[in-house]
């Protein structure tokens, strides 16, 4: 690299006349370069940079599927098995666009949930929180428009649902709902409508949403696990001191974390990629037929929660009031969160405890959603439909009595696993201690000793230690 | 932070194994979204050698039969008909086909594996229009030279029964041959090339 | 307690066996079992194509998946002229549907909602009943349109009842004649006609199954580069 000094000069002459014309290096230094990342981010802050990730997977693979796929109520299902079947490779950029469709909602489920843990919604930050609300929104719009184009059963069926729902509000339901058809049941116009929203609308609206959610939080700069501001204790230079440039030390952590989200995405796409009838559900494979009903409609799996919550409530318009409720009331966290302190590491167990709750309770819902709708279901669907509310509703109340413990002046790096305190720990080392007195234990170290060796005495292996 | 223990070797050498190994692997993930732009099975079905069947074609007899989506000419040639092609040549672009399309079995004055039948895609190389087929000799519009060929309406190019391009015509190279081969005396497919001399 | 007991009960997929009645049993098949999967392909193509078409599964890829000669599938569609298209059915749908009341579903399209345990138990269930047009009745799809196209192999089936209060259940299937095959021989064959159709239902799998080892041993790999290398970076931050 370094011998050859045209290169340089070539590659530098090119950054500074593109430099002239366009701030490249002034955004290169505010976004990457110089762009001060907390330096105690745990797993947890992975998942932004996976939704990135798997966005970008959505365009491409979404691109290549439009190609061959035929937004026609006759032609769709036809077209569909044909991209499974007779384009090369097309199963696996289908596989891969269905996969990536749940996996973009785990990723953005965890993202949330890292944000509720460590109270990344707070002051200054609320901007940021509403702008990835708007962005869950938007995808959840394209979710459930990309779940028609197949044309199966559950295509058909799960948005014949959906929007019958609209038709529950009173006056306007019923000609809203014909609107969004654009027909008086789901039909063709229906499909090519969604269609149009699913590869154009949305998608761009969604691009711009991400890029308003990363300039926000680059002006606030980023939270962390002990929900500290570090721009508070700069060093001379302006540099907060527990700070470090996203580039290089984020950019090489997030390379290897997506790397190994990789891997599990490539297991799910080559081993399960129906996972279980959870992220392709097998209804879908027989092509719609509007005139037979599925015997059990479930929505797909990132849906169910607020299914459960619709199906809670035992009136068509409340029920449909109270799913959009249960969405838009996380728009409000900011607000009804009084509580001083961001991090739950220093929040009062209150906060704790409903946190947990809460998860209990989505999860839940989750799971209720996709079953059939019994007695005992439906009472566990009340059951948590009122704690899921509760969360948000009673927030102002439970975060003002907290106990909250006091918080640390600078960040806390977290300890080596080994020396950690607590009973779960003390019994982690005790049987690694174990392990490390038995016999085969000491002969496979005696072996890796040896590979150590020869790997420290060549030139390049050396590097992999 | 003690900027002395920073194995600055160590660290290009991961990075530059990273770049490849990332390279190597963004390359193989190109793959199938490149091969997936290929034609698809429908599409290579489609695209099929064909059957022709020559034997009830008659002297002078012109069938079209469609391969690829497009014309394919199969032409049974008489004797005169054959003689012209001698005769015609100074009057010819590209008499012996060095700048034209066909299979090496056909790079020969006749332009066929059999002189006498004649297989051509009926589309003129200029700009794509079909000529029309004139075996008559010396027709009042086509002027007294004429010995029989084809003839394209849209810009006036000429060719000859061999499909072999005029001088001084907008066409600029001979009607393309598609690959072909002889199952049996009467009977052809188109869409494959002859392996063995007939 | 109550809730708890109601968290048990809901947790227990007993819903889903007490839907049908009858417990699904699994085959032993392997869609890379490219013998099973011929000789299942046979069975289908002797028993059911008459019917049922696979219009999505193409000859051509029939021929390479399974490792066919040209000959062996013009052996077994005798009617091709040439090995192009699909594995349609000569019957007209609007004649199944006034033999059989319904037209007959295309396979290819219906077997991956189905799902092999469901075919495969169904393929096993048939028993006498006088009161249907064909003479049977099936235990997982009760009065289902379709005759048993495989009487002869296997025999006919009576089924057992029990009356508990005023309704009647089948408790289980007793083969009363035997057929051309016995009972272990007959349930191959299913195994091998529902290992070809779900072949048919998804030929990607066989693509995948070979290529998902390679992807995951290079993202492993990969892996490991950049483990090592987040190291070499973050050995500075304290």
């Amino acid at each position: 690299m370094s011998e050859c000094k045209h290169c340089e000069t070539w590659g530098a002459r090119l950054i500074a006349w593109i430099d002239a014309r366009f701030p490249l290096l002034k955004v290169w230094n505010e976004h990457l370069a110089k762009y001060y990342a907390p330096k105690n981010f745990n797993f947890w802050y992975f998942f932004g940079s996976f939704a990135l990730l798997v966005l970008v997977n959505q365009i491409a693979t979404g691109i290549w599927l439009t190609m061959n796929y035929k937004p026609d109520a006759r032609l769709a299902f036809d077209s569909v098995e044909a991209i499974m079947r007779d384009f090369n490779w097309g199963w696996l950029i289908r596989y891969m666009h269905s996969t990536g469709a749940s996996m973009f909602f785990i990723v953005i489920y965890l993202h949330m949930f890292r944000g509720m843990m460590y109270g990344s919604y707070k002051k200054p930050r609320e901007l940021v929180w509403l702008l990835g609300m708007s962005l869950y929104v938007a995808l959840m719009a394209e979710a459930f428009m990309g779940y028609l184009l197949p044309w199966g059963q559950m295509s058909y069926w799960g948005a014949n649902v959906i929007v019958s729902l609209f038709s529950a509000i009173p006056v306007v339901g019923d000609s809203l709902a014909t609107w969004i058809r654009g027909d008086f049941l789901i039909s063709d116009v229906t499909l090519n409508r969604f269609f149009s929203f699913h590869v154009i609308a949305v998608p761009l609206v969604i691009v711009f949403l991400v890029f308003l959610h990363i300039v926000a939080l680059h002006k606030v700069g980023s939270n962390n696990p002990d929900g500290i501001e570090i721009k508070e204790k700069k060093d001379e230079n302006g540099v907060p001191l527990d700070g470090i440039p996203f580039h290089p030390y984020y950019t090489v952590k997030d390379l290897f974390g997506a790397t190994v989200f990789l891997a599990v995405c490539a297991w799910i796409v080559f081993y399960a990629p129906e996972f279980g009838g959870y992220f392709l559900e097998r209804p879908n494979f027989v092509p719609a037929d509007p005139l037979k009903t599925p015997e059990h409609i479930a929505p797909v799996w990132y849906f169910t929660p607020y299914y459960s919550i619709l199906r809670a409530i035992p009136s068509k318009f409340g029920g449909m009031l109270a799913m959009f409720l249960a969405i838009f009331i996380l728009f409000l966290l900011p607000w009804l969160d009084r509580c001083p302190v961001k991090s739950i590491r220093y929040r009062g167990n209150i906060y704790r405890i409903a946190l947990a709750l809460f998860v209990i309770s989505f999860l839940a819902l989750g799971y209720l959603g996709t079953i059939p709708p019994t007695p005992t279901a439906a009472f566990f669907g009340v059951l948590f439909t009122f704690i899921y509310f509760g969360f948000f509703l009673l927030m102002p109340i439970y975060t003002r009595l907290e106990v909250t413990r006091p918080v640390p002046e600078r960040l806390t790096m977290p300890k080596p696993l080994l020396e950690r305190e607590g009973w779960f720990w003390n019994l982690v080392r005790q049987a690694v201690s174990c392990v490390r007195k038995a016999p085969w234990y000491r002969q496979l170290d005696a072996q890796w000793q040896k590979i150590r060796t020869f790997m420290e005495n060549n030139k390049y292996l050396r590097h992999f230690l | 932070m003690s900027e002395i223990d920073i194995d600055l070797e160590k660290r290009r050498f991961l990075t530059r194994t990273t770049l490849a190994l990332g390279a190597v692997g963004a390359g193989m993930a190109a793959v199938p979204f490149v091969s997936y732009l290929k034609p698809g099975a429908g599409a290579l079905e489609a695209a099929a050698p064909i059957d022709v069947d020559v034997s009830k074609l008659e002297d002078g007899q012109l069938i079209r039969v469609e391969w690829r989506g497009q014309p394919i000419w199969v032409l049974k040639r008489t004797e005169e008909m054959l003689e012209t092609l001698t005769k015609i040549e100074p009057l010819l672009r590209d008499p012996d086909s060095d700048e034209s399309v066909q299979p090496e079995s056909c790079k020969n004055r006749y332009r066929s594996i059999k002189p006498e039948i004649f297989v051509a895609v009926g589309i003129c190389t200029h700009l794509g229009c079909s000529p029309t087929y004139r075996p008559e000799v010396a027709p009042p519009d086509l002027g007294k030279n004429w010995l029989g060929g084809f003839f394209c309406p849209c810009h006036g190019s000429r060719f000859d029964l061999a499909g072999r391009v005029y001088k001084k015509v907008p066409a600029p190279t001979n009607l393309v041959v598609p690959p072909y081969r002889y199952v049996t005396d009467t009977h052809i497919v188109v869409g494959e090339e002859q392996q063995e001399a007939v | 307690m109550k809730p708890i007991l109601y968290l048990v009960l809901l947790l227990t997929p007993l819903w889903a066996a007490a839907e049908l009645g009858v417990t699904l049993e699994q085959p032993d098949i392997d869609v890379a079992d490219t013998p099973s999967v011929r000789r299942g392909l046979e069975l289908y193509v002797d028993r059911c194509l008459g019917c049922h078409s696979l219009k999505h599964l193409r000859y051509r890829r029939l021929q390479r998946d399974l490792r066919l000669s040209d000959e062996e599938i013009k052996a077994l569609f005798p009617h091709l002229e040439r090995i192009v298209g699909t594995m349609t059915t000569a019957m007209d749908p609007q004649d199944a549907e006034r033999w059989f009341g319904v037209p007959a579903p295309d396979l290819s399209e219906r077997i991956r909602a189905l799902g092999a345990d469901w075919l495969y138990t169904y393929l096993r269930s048939f028993y006498k009943d006088e009161t249907r047009p064909f003479g049977v009745n099936n235990r997982v799809f009760p009065d289902v349109a379709m005759p048993h196209v495989l009487w002869d192999l296997q025999g006919e089936q009576e089924a057992v009842t029990v009356t508990v209060g005023d309704t009647t259940v089948i408790q289980k299937l007793e083969l009363v004649e035997p057929g051309k095959l016995s009972p272990p021989e007959y349930d191959k064959a299913v195994a091998d006609l529902v290992n070809f159709l779900a072949y048919a239902a998804e030929p990607a799998q066989l693509e995948r199954r070979r290529i998902g080892p390679y992807v995951l041993l290079f993202l492993f790999l990969l892996a490991f580069v950049t483990y090592r290398l987040k190291k070499a970076y973050w050995k500075d931050v304290h």
